[in-house]
């Protein structure tokens, strides 16, 4: 018997198509890489089992450095544009407003804004200000004041909806910590969100077994 | 005729002196293209942060002014944990006095364990009837950020439904202190 010849196949294979793939996907992935852009202020967060994503806009956004240094940020122009006002009444001092407005955060007390306002965005180093004294054992917490100001500029805007970030570092000690609580407390702030880094809920919690238990019940 | 003829073999025949060149392939192997171009993706892939910060709520209570609008809480459900310096926690069930001091102060860590704050805060979970469970929690002055966001967190995984962040006593404090002292 004789068997019918195969013909004999080559093992190339045509690699257009897979290179194509590639450097599609290779594009889309350079293209919608985000750098993260470098921070004045350097944070490293912890983590928590918590899953909502932090809100990005309308935020006003308390930061505690390593030292335990407080800074505050706003990204709404027109809360910092009614923050001016206020300071620059209550305060007796002007202010430039545009400059103000321009600044991402604040981290002085109230009697070097001047200064600080004048300092080029480059060299805005959370490392070299002072941050806002909310020591109360050295002097008046100013954070109580700026974080009144904040409340009384979102009063006046007419229903803005108001987010309250709190990203504090690893390192920083607790009374920092303690000081922005009460700050926000003073001024009936009781709701405000802490950024932290997703984890994995541990295996076996009871927050493990919670969606599981609600499955079951359906 | 200045063109230049770039077939190959097509077209006119060559004379019989002509010899014929070699029909060059212009496929390329773009194996190791692919590779690269895999390799970079990888890359990519790895290096981009998907992760997008989250953000842990809290919920602060107000102030009470007046000493009756406190919250009481039954003193058999009460675990109270303070937080130390080096990452040190100490907890206690019901109340603290002199006489018992020694005895139901204990250690604990952020591990695991037996040991572990987790397994401490499962097992009087476990012993209390759920209304009168509420966790203290009462951070000293030398304690970090990250663990008070620690135990926060494992209010969340433990589901402890009340919990409350209480400024410590000068008496906790000195007992935390004198047990870290202890401990080296």
């Amino acid at each position: 018997m004789s068997r019918a010849k195969l013909p004999r196949k080559s093992t190339n294979i045509d690699m257009t198509a897979m290179c194509d793939v590639a450097f599609l996907l290779l594009s889309f992935f350079i293209l919608t890489t985000k750098f993260k852009p470098a921070e004045a202020i350097t944070v490293t967060t912890p983590s928590s089992v918590a899953s909502k994503v932090a809100p990005d806009k309308d935020i006003v956004l308390i930061t505690i450095d390593k030292n335990g240094k407080v800074f505050l940020g706003l990204d709404d122009e027109d809360i910092k544009g009614a923050m001016v006002d206020i300071i620059n009444k209550q305060k007796n001092i002007s202010l430039d407003a545009n400059a103000f407005k321009k600044a991402e955060f604040y981290g002085t007390p109230f009697s070097q804004l001047p200064q600080f306002l004048k300092i080029p965005k480059e060299d805005l180093k959370g490392d070299a200000l002072p941050g806002i004294p909310v020591d109360s054992t050295k002097g008046p917490n100013e954070l109580i004041e700026w974080m009144g100001i904040v409340h009384t500029a979102y009063e006046n805007s007419g229903g803005k909806k108001i987010n309250i970030l709190l990203k504090g570092d690893n390192d920083s000690k607790y009374p920092s910590f303690d000081a922005v609580i009460k700050a926000l407390k003073k001024n009936d702030f009781l709701k405000f969100q802490m950024v932290t880094n997703p984890e994995a809920v541990p295996i076996g919690s009871d927050l493990y077994k919670q969606p599981r238990e609600d499955e079951g019940k359906k | 005729m200045a063109e230049m003829d770039t077939s190959s073999g097509g077209g006119h025949k060559k004379g019989p002196g002509v010899k014929k060149g070699k029909k060059l392939s212009t496929r390329v192997d773009l194996t190791p293209m692919v590779d690269l171009g895999f390799l970079l993706i990888t890359f990519f892939i790895f290096t981009t942060t998907m992760s997008q910060a989250t953000a842990f709520k809290l919920n602060l209570p107000k102030d009470a002014d007046k000493p009756e609008d406190q919250n009481k809480a039954k003193e058999s459900g009460v675990l109270t944990i303070l937080l130390g310096k080096d990452n040190h926690i100490f907890y206690y069930e019901g109340m603290l006095d002199n006489s018992n001091a020694s005895s139901k102060f204990k250690s604990a860590n952020f591990g695991n364990g037996e040991d572990g704050i987790r397994t401490v805060i499962m097992r009087k979970k476990a012993n209390t009837p759920p209304d009168d469970f509420v966790v203290v929690i009462k951070p000293n002055n030398e304690c970090t950020y990250k663990n008070v966001v620690d135990i926060l967190d494992e209010m969340s995984i433990n589901v402890v439904k009340k919990y409350a962040l209480v400024d410590i006593s000068e008496v906790e404090n000195q007992l935390v202190k004198v047990t870290e002292g202890a401990g080296k």
